[in-house]
């Protein structure tokens, strides 16, 4: 192999040396040609649908390699199921790494070997890329942007809208695995080998929960950066209706829990990257968990409140949980980077 | 009065003063490490962080990061190059100091009996392995002297003190024997869960009730005299000093500041900052709040100039803090009583 064993800003330069690494170490890392196959700086697609699904982030994570998951396969993930909760299926998706000077190639290797395994689980193509290298010190190690284009299927209508009075409210799984797991290798703590994130695509739980309920699906949402409290704050400012949810519903990951508990964070704030919450009609509350909980990743599907009528008009819509001892609060959205507390 | 953060939070995240009977309010009172901890430390550790040079590393938990000082806060001299690093213990700031042997890094120890032992294990870890590059900024403050200074006040009006589960793993249930002596308030510590929280209420009312008032425990982890070695280990680093809380004022013998031996750990030694004022924020009522004299929604500035996203006062900055916990977890008011 003649790339290098670190990356050198000259490969990021645009000549050989960024042919090289190209060819000898992010294509292969992908998976081949199959599942990224093409040097073109725009790719030429034939696309079928009536309805496209577009989206694009960018993955910081630190560390790059946390336990469940790491930024290869954060950067597949993430972005498929943004399209998943628009109700899209992924067509092709593009890969943009950003490298810092000195990154060593063999964990490069393995980060997008990670990236290309959850694309190739996924079934969609990474179509076309781009690779730039910054000076050491400009950046911390790596960073990823992909964007994703995907078929919305058919039938599906989604949108805060759709929410209405007497919609269910169905979340996935239990809380806060990503956030706590990345945060507790981060500061080192070894708090549990429970704890792991929950990082994975929700293409295939999504895809099966807008074919079996259509139109009755109203709205879905992966509850990541800010927790399914921002999500919930999301759904209620953009429907206009309040959000009443029940503590003792909502799936709990004792790990998670405790490691939330030592920090002092709220497990609602939590990031979370394998979840979805959706918003179904009250009649297809039971179809709903039936055809999410037959997936792995899903299976401890719950229903944890519902949408419901503002009683004061005047007051903007808020979030409300009613807690396990039968008091209630509200459920605020985040504000900016969770601190953990004194004691 | 529960005398603690933790039970603030606890009581407002499950909802519990909504539940209770109008004649029963909860107060929250100063146990709240950020929201007592003096202006004029943060302006301290402000200079610190970026007049001294070369720049030290500040080592602090995350809730002080975005307590505004005099001259902004912790979380924007980082952004102007200030080097912070948040931890979860005392002892992380030790190894911080051990990998970064070319700078000094001054651990901000603040808390109460809880988070004392801690840094007072950093600092002799320091000692015994020759971190020299190692000092601690304290403001470590201890409860019983503050609940003593609060019923000393007239205008403060405490049927009871709900008494914090942690400390009281420390300290043990019968160091608030001496108030119930001299004030003749019930003293119940209770854990931080609701159920807890209640038995505790509920103690603290058939004392009242009955007449016959004591220092109680109805949480399970706490002893009559708390941890021993802990204590010991806290009179072998620590000597109690004069303190200042925000919005309580000089509290005698309610700090703990380092023995003399250990004065080379002493950050005011080694960087020597000036004194800064204690400047009162106009319209603030935090110190009001603190001694439950106000609600946290009768401040004028609450929820209006005050909120979490940009927090005037201490006691909306803390995580823990009375105004963070009526905000965040709202609407239920907590009035004075």
């Amino acid at each position: 192999m003649s790339a290098a064993e670190r990356i050198q800003l000259a490969h990021g330069g645009g000549g050989r040396l960024t042919s090289e690494l190209i060819e000898q170490v992010i294509l292969p890392s992908l998976g081949g040609p199959q599942q990224a196959g093409l040097l073109t700086d725009a790719a030429l697609l034939s696309v079928p649908a009536e309805r496209l699904a577009m989206t694009t982030d960018s993955y910081v994570v630190h560390p790059l390699e946390f336990p469940g998951g790491d930024i290869g396969k954060l950067a597949i993930c993430g972005t498929v199921n943004d399209l998943a909760m628009a109700g899209a299926r992924p067509i092709a998706m593009t890969m943009a790494l950003i490298i810092e000077e000195g990154f060593e190639t063999a964990l490069l290797k393995r980060l997008l070997e990670s990236a290309g395994r959850t694309a190739a689980l996924v079934g969609v193509p990474i179509v076309t890329g781009d690779t730039k290298v910054v000076p050491r010190g400009a950046l911390d190690g790596l960073m990823i942007n992909t964007a994703g284009l995907g078929q919305v299927v058919a039938g599906a209508d989604l949108g805060f809208h759709r929410a209405a009075p007497g919609d269910s409210i169905v979340l996935s799984g239990p809380l806060g695995e990503h956030g706590l797991a990345v945060m507790a290798r981060r500061k080192g703590l070894s708090l549990s080998s429970d704890l792991v994130s929950d990082c994975a695509p929700l293409s295939q739980p999504a895809a099966a929960l807008v074919e079996a309920l259509g139109g009755e699906l109203h709205f879905m949402r992966d509850p990541t950066r800010g927790g399914l409290a921002a999500a919930l704050a999301d759904l209620a400012e953009g429907s206009g209706h309040n959000v009443e949810i029940d503590e003792e519903s909502i799936p709990v990951n004792p790990a998670a829990l405790a490691a939330a508990e030592i920090l002092g964070l709220d497990l609602l704030a939590v990031a979370n990257e394998g979840k979805l919450v959706a918003v179904v009609s009250a009649e297809a509350g039971p179809e709903a968990l039936n055809v999410l909980r037959k997936h792995r990743i899903a299976a401890q599907t719950a229903e944890i409140g519902r949408i419901v009528e503002s009683a004061d008009a005047a007051q903007p819509p808020l979030t409300e949980m009613i807690t396990r001892i039968g008091g209630r609060r509200i459920v605020q959205m985040p504000y900016g980077e969770q601190l953990p507390r004194i004691c | 009065m529960e005398v603690c953060g933790t039970h603030t939070m606890c009581i407002a995240r499950s909802g519990l003063a909504g539940l209770l009977p109008d004649e029963l309010k909860l107060i929250s009172g100063p146990g709240c490490p950020v929201c007592v901890t003096d202006q004029s430390y943060i302006d301290r550790v402000l200079y610190l962080a970026l007049e001294c040079e070369p720049r030290p590393i500040i080592a602090t938990y995350g809730d002080m990061v975005r307590v505004p000082g005099g001259g902004g806060s912790l979380a924007e001299a980082r952004a102007v190059g200030a080097r912070v690093e948040v931890v979860y213990s005392a002892d992380q700031a030790v190894d911080i100091a051990l990998a970064n042997g070319d700078s000094e890094v001054v651990f901000l120890a603040v808390g109460f009996e809880t988070t004392a032992p801690g840094a007072a294990m950093a600092v002799l870890r320091a000692r015994d392995e020759n971190v020299t590059n190692f000092s601690i900024m304290t403001a470590q403050k201890t409860i019983p002297p503050a609940m003593d200074a609060l019923l000393s006040q007239d205008d403060v009006r405490i049927d009871g003190f709900l008494c914090p589960g942690h400390v009281s793993v420390i300290l043990g249930w019968k160091a608030y024997e001496p108030i119930v002596a001299t004030y003749a308030r019930p003293c119940v510590v209770a854990g931080f869960d609701a159920p807890q929280v209640l038995a505790a209420v509920e103690a603290i009312v058939a004392q009242l009730t009955s007449g016959q008032v004591e220092a109680a425990n109805v949480y399970p982890s706490v002893t009559p005299d708390g941890n021993p070695r802990a204590i010991e280990l806290l009179d072998e680093v620590f000597t109690a000093s004069e303190a200042s809380w925000r919005g309580l004022g000089l509290i005698p013998d309610s700090g703990l500041e380092l023995r003399e031996q250990l004065a080379p750990f002493d950050a005011l030694n080694r960087f020597d900052p000036p004194d800064f004022p204690s400047r009162e924020i106009p319209g603030c009522r935090c110190g009001d709040v603190i001694c439950g004299r106000l609600a946290p929604i009768e401040c004028g500035l609450f929820g209006d100039r005050c909120t979490p996203r940009s927090p005037v006062g201490p006691c909306m900055v803390s995580s823990e803090g009375a105004c963070a916990a009526a905000y965040k977890y709202g609407p239920h008011e907590r009035g004075v009583q």
